[in-house]
Formats: structure tokens, sequence, C-alpha cells
């Protein structure tokens, strides 16, 4: 259901608030999961995004969202030189993704030290996105709420780890979902919750053992 | 739950005594868990936004394709000579919204109204009346509460989208919005709200989205005028006593059944329309040699 300021709103640097306002938004959140600004990313354009994304500035938005720069960010259409200035190396390219939205975005991250981190997400107007994949695993989020993400092993009892510290420190869960790519591999927990998670629940949940990666966004 | 009806919120405030636009704040802070305070500071700076927005045109941009962005400017200095046909007011409604569409096509900020490409419309209407006349800017942020309260029950009867029901659904809605809320600011009832929201959607009802090249800078910031004068219309007619006789809920309604049945060239595709025209194919040839 559409807030008001879903409809009187975002306040965005133009020209549309799909491909321009969404691809800001869809950088910001790849930044805020790989958890730094890439030194390198490479972006693929699907669909709607591939044939009218030059005119519309979708390139440029999504390059400004990874440079960390919101969808009302005046210095969207100078994110290339931008990035230039900051280091951050990146190639975009039109890409036919099998199966998805017609307004998808994939932005494979790169940096020294860490782990190389794919997302794909795709614009669904009025400026607000879904997150379909993580390193290829299926997920499915806005980020529009304050949302944890965990990477762990497909094993008994990580889930009862995740909703036990949560538990401890008060906070409420509002959705939960998980993801895995096969059995006894790699799996995600997508977790909104109504509270901020706070740093110590973070480390906690970090030091356990089969829990590989953990990120929280802030509701934005 | 936001309002699924006009009927639903009329109720509401008949039988609590309050204005349309207190009813949608309400809703607002229930909605979304805010004070009252926090969701107004919120519409002021929507507000301010869009007076910002308006002030920082430059009538020497130009969008990538160079198809628009002098329009505000030749506007503002056609007025300036003082004989245009449609009067001084008239004039400024039509600069303001030719400014706000060439922003969003030149990649200035703009406020989504309510979406970017009808983004004129709304502002076009209540800040040129603001600077206009001498009105308390409380009065144009309970307007905007207006503008947004019916917006919503547009999106939740139908759609807001040109590419779920063409241009009708953004430049028709942002027209309905404007005609609302500027109604709200002459002292227009619950009631002459819902008329003026209802007579500026039928003006505009099966207007097609069709942008050359996908873009939206043609025939979109044009277009923005056309909502914004509509909305004026609409807005006098029904504060003179003119009453819609569809009820607006049945008018949102009849707007989504016309979508429904547009073709799918019609909606933002940029095949149909004008952007299906033999000049938009030249439009098109141009700029992919370009890039």
């Amino acid at each position: 259901m559409a807030s008001i300021f879903d409809i009187l709103g975002p306040v965005m640097v133009g020209p549309s608030s799909s491909h321009t306002a969404g691809a800001a938004r869809i950088g910001m959140i790849a930044r805020q999961l790989f958890g730094r600004q890439p030194e390198k990313a490479a972006v693929y354009l699907h669909g709607s995004f591939a044939a009218t994304g030059k005119g519309h500035g979708t390139d440029k938005a999504l390059i400004a969202g990874l440079l960390g720069m919101r969808p009302d960010d005046m210095r969207i259409p100078d994110s290339f030189q931008i990035a230039q200035e900051e280091g951050m190396e990146f190639t975009i390219s039109p890409k036919d993704i099998r199966e998805a939205h017609p307004n998808t975005a994939q932005i494979i991250m790169e940096a020294e030290g860490v782990n190389t981190m794919t997302i794909q997400a795709y614009s669904i107007g009025g400026g607000r996105i879904r997150v379909c994949k993580v390193d290829g695993i299926d997920v499915d989020f806005s980020g529009e709420s304050n949302t944890l993400i965990i990477r762990n092993v497909d094993e008994p009892g990580r889930i009862t780890d995740v909703t036990g510290a949560l538990s401890k420190a008060r906070i409420n869960i509002a959705t939960m979902q998980v993801f895995r790519e096969k059995r006894g591999g790699s799996a995600i927990m997508v977790v909104e919750t109504d509270q901020v998670v706070p740093k110590e629940t973070m480390d906690e949940l970090q030091s356990k053992e089969g829990i590989i990666r953990v990120k929280f966004l802030h509701a934005n | 739950m936001s309002y699924r009806s006009m009927e639903e919120a009329q109720e509401r405030c008949e039988k609590e005594g309050i204005e349309f636009w207190k009813a949608v704040q309400m809703e607002d802070g229930d909605e979304r868990g805010v004070s009252e305070e926090d969701s107004w500071k919120e519409m002021k700076h929507m507000w301010h936004a869009m007076l910002d927005s308006l002030d920082s045109y430059d009538p020497e941009l130009m969008s990538g394709s160079r198809m628009v962005g002098r329009e505000g400017g030749l506007m503002d200095a056609y007025r300036e000579r003082q004989d245009t046909l449609c009067g001084d007011f008239m004039a400024k409604v039509m600069g303001n919204a030719l400014k706000m569409g060439c922003n969003n096509a030149c990649m200035k900020r703009i406020v989504a109204a309510p979406t970017a490409g009808a983004c004129g419309v709304v502002p076009a209407v209540l800040v040129t009346y603001y600077r206009e006349y001498d009105v308390p800017e409380e009065k144009m942020v309970e307007a905007l509460y207006v503008a947004a309260g019916i917006g919503q029950i547009i999106a939740n009867r139908a759609y807001l989208a040109g590419a779920s029901g063409g241009c009708q659904a953004e430049i028709g809605s942002g027209s309905g919005m404007a005609a609302s809320a500027i109604c709200h600011v002459k002292g227009g009832s619950t009631a002459q709200i819902g008329h003026a929201c209802a007579m500026a959607l039928k003006n505009l009802m099966g207007l097609v989205c069709d942008p050359v090249g996908g873009l939206v800078e043609v025939p979109c910031v044009k277009r923005n005028v056309g909502g914004a004068f509509n909305a004026i219309a609409a807005a006098d007619m029904s504060l003179a006593g003119i009453e819609s006789q569809i009820p607006v809920d049945q008018v949102i309604d009849a707007m989504k059944e016309v979508g429904d049945k547009m073709d799918v060239s019609l909606r933002e595709t940029g095949a149909g329309g004008v952007a299906g025209s033999p000049r938009a194919a030249e439009v098109v040839a141009r700029m992919n040699m370009k890039s």
C-alpha cells in the first residue's frame, strides 16, 4: 500500500522515478549490502533499462548510487566524473537476463580484501525497488524497512540463532524469509525488523559458527 | 488503511467535523506510526522542494536529446510582453508547468506528483497561486495533503503509472490532485474537492502515454500545461457550484476501465501516438547515432 509520500514524492533528480530514482536506489542499496564503496563495479542493464536507460540517465543514477548518493542528489548527472575522481572503476553494458523484470540491473562489486558480491534488483516505479538476487541466490526485499541480511550455512539451528539473538535484544520481526542455493550449501535469511538491530547483536551473530556474513540496512 | 474511496473519506469528515486534508493527515499518522507534527514537517519539506525546484530552472539548459529545456524561458519572455491570450496569471501557471517539466527532463531535482513526468501540474497551480496572492504557507501544506489524499484514492482504485493506464493516470491524476488542492485553498468543501477532481479526471480521460523515444520529454513537458489549465478550470467550475454528475469514485473506476482497454503501444512503450510518428523515428535515429 502506497503512503501519501509515495504519491507526493519522492523528491528526486529527474527524469523518471523508475529509470532514474529507482536506479539510484538500486546502486545505493547494492553499496550498503556490499558494506563499502566498490573499487570496481560491473553494471548490467536488462530490458527497458538497457533500451531507454541512457536517455533517462539510468547509467549515471546507478553509478551515483554506488558512490553513496541518494535519489535526490544534485550530483547524479556528474556521477561518471565523480567516480573517476574517487577511483571507482566501472563498466556498464546491456545484458539479456532470462525472465527478469523489464527494469532490472545486475551489479558485480569488487574491492581489495573483501569477497566479490553480485546483486540483482529491479525498479517497480515511484522510486521503489526490489532486490531479487544476492550472489545468485533468490531473495525479495525493498530496503524500505530495517532489514537484516544473513549469509549462513544451510544447516539446523541457524534460524534459531538469529531469532534468539533478536528476541534477546527485544527486537520484533516484521517479516522473515529464508532462501538457499542447495541443501547443505549457502543460504540467506532476510529479516525485516521493527527496531534497529544494535551493533552488539550484529557482533553476536557474526561470531556464531555457520553464520558467514551479517549485514544490516537501516530503513530508508 | 488509507481511504479506498472519496465517499469513505467524506463520511469521516462529516462524522468528525474535520476537513479533508486533516482526515488524510490523521490516516497517514495511523498508517506509518508517525506523529502529526512529523507528518506535517515532511509535507512542508515537499512544499519547499517544489518552491526550490521552480527557482532552480535554468533557461539555457537543454535535455540530453536537445528536444526540450528552453520552453519555460520562452514563456516568461512572452508573458513579460503583456500580450498573452490567457492573461498574466494563467501565463505564469503555464510557465511554471513548463519549467518543472524541463527541470525533470534536464536531470534537476523535482518532486514526483504523482510521477516525475507529471511533476509540473501540482506546483504550477499551487506555487503560482501562492506567489500571486497573499496566502499563508500553512494553507499550501494543507493543500498538498489534499492532493496526496486524492492521489492515494486514485492509486487504491486505479493506478498512477503511464505504463499501467496511459497518461490519464499520470497527467490526468496530477490534474485531479491539483484541482482538488486549489479548490481547498479557495475554501471549497469536501464535496467540492471531490467534484473538482471528478471533472478534471473526466476531461483527460483516455489520454495516452506516448513518449518520443521513451523519454520523459515529448509530449510530457507540455502536457503538464494541459494538466494545470484543466485543474484550474475544474476547480473554478466546482467553486461556481457546478457538480460532476458522476461521483468521483465512479469516475476513477471508469478511468481504470479505460486504461485496461488501452493498447500496450499507448502505454509508455514509445511505440504509438506521437511516439509512432515519422518525426519521432527521425529523432530516435539521430539519438542512436550519437550514442
